[in-house]
């Protein structure tokens, strides 16, 4: 019975059922090519889930993200632009530490005058999309005005397959990426004492200061990293599209707030892992991506997803009301 | 010691809703200062006069949640679901047919506002059942039925705007009647009756207690989980009547229309005296917050400030107040 107390196992079995399910019903879904859009697809929501991830453990929420990401990526490809600069790292330093500024207003409103977090990162939200589509501009930077450093950046593989056709088909070496920054945030929740604040703030707010915790520190680290990542997701998100568009990400806040707790993190606060949100952003995409895979119109959409995110917080919320008891 | 109490909270409140009055005083000022031309036309007031229902009554949907320490995220969703299978009701009767007479077309216009009024309320109860039975916290339960809701639309609709809703509908959004706008008596109404029962009514003072103290009020025998079913269950129908007036007042409804309108209605919520941890609300508050924002919303628009700065000004102004309200709390304490 331990086992299914475990939500990552138990979430595990769920996408291993899903996947026969799903490979039964339309075999192209184990097809290389399929495979590897799936997993592309994991990449940018999952770097923002794992950001949301850091404030829901700490008991906060924030639904800014997305506007910080078009933040990050817009202002800096309009300065690539202006500038005729040709690199790929100060970009990307630039849009996280854009990402990083917004996070510490969040964390300033949130910490500084106590305001409950989703009415605070509703309305930066705001002020950002209105901001960035009412001074910088609302028009799309297409492929051909595109850096074409960033391009040629994101085109490399990790592997490559060869298509019967001649084709070829690759996965993409920004999944490197993506995993490399899970590793990291796992490193820092389990193994340093700024990530155990992180759990012991969501726990109990009041017994992590008492015993030494700062929760001012700990406030501006979560709302922080989730900025920052949130902007460095929507640079690497552009340069993976070859596209950057001020319009992007709407409604993407719902959704990653749904993989997250998908994944088992509670919005209480104080539980939550990587793993876990990183098998609820799988669980989340593959759904998704075999919608359309079993010709399911694209409208149905927004419905199975409302009904995953309403039977996952069914669940957690019974789960949690049995641990507590 | 219990009246001691009371006339401390009154007065607590009577500050908040002098600096709310204040506020908008100032906001009108200003703005007939600086475009006083344009700003102080009739014209000008008489769209506000339109405006104002709909989001009027989006905000009272939210603070009614708010009341219990809840939210409602899914208001805009019911609004746009239940116009939506209004105007699909009116597409399958009415329809291009115009030989149709008035008693009739009257008649179909009732059932289809009926309709539009009994699936608010039904996506409603759905939150409160979700939020009662199943113990969902009501941001998750409403974030997933809000998608869910607006999922349906988009499903009924395939994603454009459905047209063509009936005259007597348009009338409803858009008539007048001695120079006052329908939409505006349909609000005065629904806002007197919800003040009513907020106030005046054991439904209301319980909602008040569980949202100040959920144990005490426990304790003290209150069916909890009745009154938040209950609370959701009008907040849903508040919700789809906001729709009612949007639809009509456009003559479409689409799967996301109003989606700025989240933010406004929790902007005016809490900008009413609207505590988002329950226990404090009131539609006074709501209507004048309603009118800050709408005379700082027409006066920019006259400015020809683009509708994303206008974005930018809500949301400062949602940041400004919380900070505003910290500050002078933080002075009324030491004083």
């Amino acid at each position: 019975m331990k086992f299914f107390r475990n939500s990552e196992a138990v979430i595990g079995l769920i996408i291993i059922a899903a996947m026969i399910l799903i490979g039964a019903a339309n075999p192209a879904f184990w097809d290389l090519d399929n495979l590897f859009s799936l997993l592309q697809s994991n990449i940018i929501i999952g770097i923002m889930a794992l950001g949301v991830l850091l404030v829901m453990i700490s008991g906060g929420i924030d639904v800014s993200f997305p506007a910080v990401a078009v933040a990050g990526m817009y202002l800096t490809v309009h300065g690539m632009l202006l500038t005729q600069y040709d690199g790929v790292l100060l970009p990307f330093l630039a849009a996280t530490l854009i990402g990083l500024i917004l996070g510490a207003l969040n964390a300033l409103l949130v910490y500084r005058f106590k305001m409950i977090p989703l009415i605070v990162t509703l309305g930066t939200a705001s002020i950002v999309r209105g901001l960035i589509l009412g001074i910088i501009g609302t028009s799309m930077i297409n492929i051909d005005r595109f850096p074409k450093v960033l391009i040629n950046f994101t085109k490399s593989d990790i592997y490559t397959v060869v298509k019967p056709d001649g084709t070829t088909s690759g996965m993409t070496s920004m999944l490197l990426i993506y995993l490399g920054v899970a590793l990291l945030i796992h490193i820092i929740l389990k193994y340093t004492m700024l990530g155990r604040g992180v759990y012991a703030m969501g726990g109990s707010a009041e017994s992590a200061s008492r015993v030494g915790f700062s929760l001012k520190k700990t406030t501006f680290f979560v709302y922080c990293a989730c900025g920052a990542l949130a902007g460095f997701a929507g640079m690497l998100h552009s340069s993976m599209i070859w596209l950057c568009n001020p319009r992007d990400f709407v409604g993407m806040d719902m959704q990653v707030i749904a993989a997250v707790v998908l994944g088992g993190a509670s919005i209480f606060g104080g539980s939550g892992s990587v793993i876990g949100t990183m098998m609820g952003v799988f669980m989340l995409v593959m759904v998704k991506n075999s919608l359309i895979l079993m010709k399911v119109e694209t409208t149905w959409q927004l419905v199975v997803l409302g009904v995953i995110l309403i039977v996952a917080t069914a669940f957690s919320a019974k789960r949690d009301r049995k641990s507590r008891t | 010691m219990n009246t001691d109490f009371d006339s401390r909270k009154f007065l607590k409140r009577d500050n908040n809703l002098t600096q709310l009055v204040l506020i908008t005083v100032f906001i009108f000022v200003a703005m007939s200062i600086v475009s006083p031309d344009k700003f102080l036309r009739y014209y000008n007031f008489q769209s506000i006069s339109f405006l104002f229902p709909e989001i009027g009554l989006l905000s009272i949907a939210m603070m009614i949640a708010m009341l219990t320490g809840g939210i409602d995220l899914s208001i805009i969703g019911i609004a746009n679901l239940s116009s939506i299978l209004a105007g699909v009701y009116f597409a399958n009767t009415i329809g291009t047919d115009t030989s149709m007479s008035d008693s009739q077309q009257l008649m179909h216009v009732a059932v289809g506002a009926i309709l539009a009024l009994g699936v608010g309320t039904l996506a409603g109860v759905l939150n409160g059942f979700l939020i009662t039975r199943m113990r969902i916290t009501p941001i998750l339960a409403t974030i997933g039925t809000g998608q869910l809701f607006t999922g349906f639309a988009l499903v009924i609709t395939g994603g454009p705007a459905i047209t063509g809703f009936p005259k007597y509908w348009a009338e409803i959004g858009g008539g007048a009647v001695f120079g006052v706008s329908i939409p505006f008596l349909i609000f005065v109404v629904i806002a007197s009756i919800v003040a009513f029962l907020l106030s005046r009514t054991v439904f209301g003072i319980n909602l008040m207690l569980i949202g100040t103290n959920a144990k005490a009020a426990l304790f003290a025998g209150l069916k909890r989980e009745k009154m938040v079913f209950l609370s959701y269950m009008m907040s849903g129908f508040l919700a789809s009547m906001a729709g009612i007036l949007l639809s009509a007042r456009v003559n479409a409804a689409k799967s996301d229309y109003g989606n700025s309108y989240l933010l406004q209605a929790l902007l005016i919520a809490v900008l009413g005296g609207t505590n988002p941890a329950g226990g404090k609300g009131g539609v006074l508050g709501i209507c004048i917050a309603v009118l800050a924002l709408m005379f700082l919303s027409s006066g920019f628009q006259i400015m020809r400030f683009s509708i994303h700065l206008i974005d930018f000004i809500f949301g400062a102004f949602l940041v400004g107040v919380i900070i505003l309200n910290m500050v002078l709390e933080k002075r009324r304490g030491k004083s």
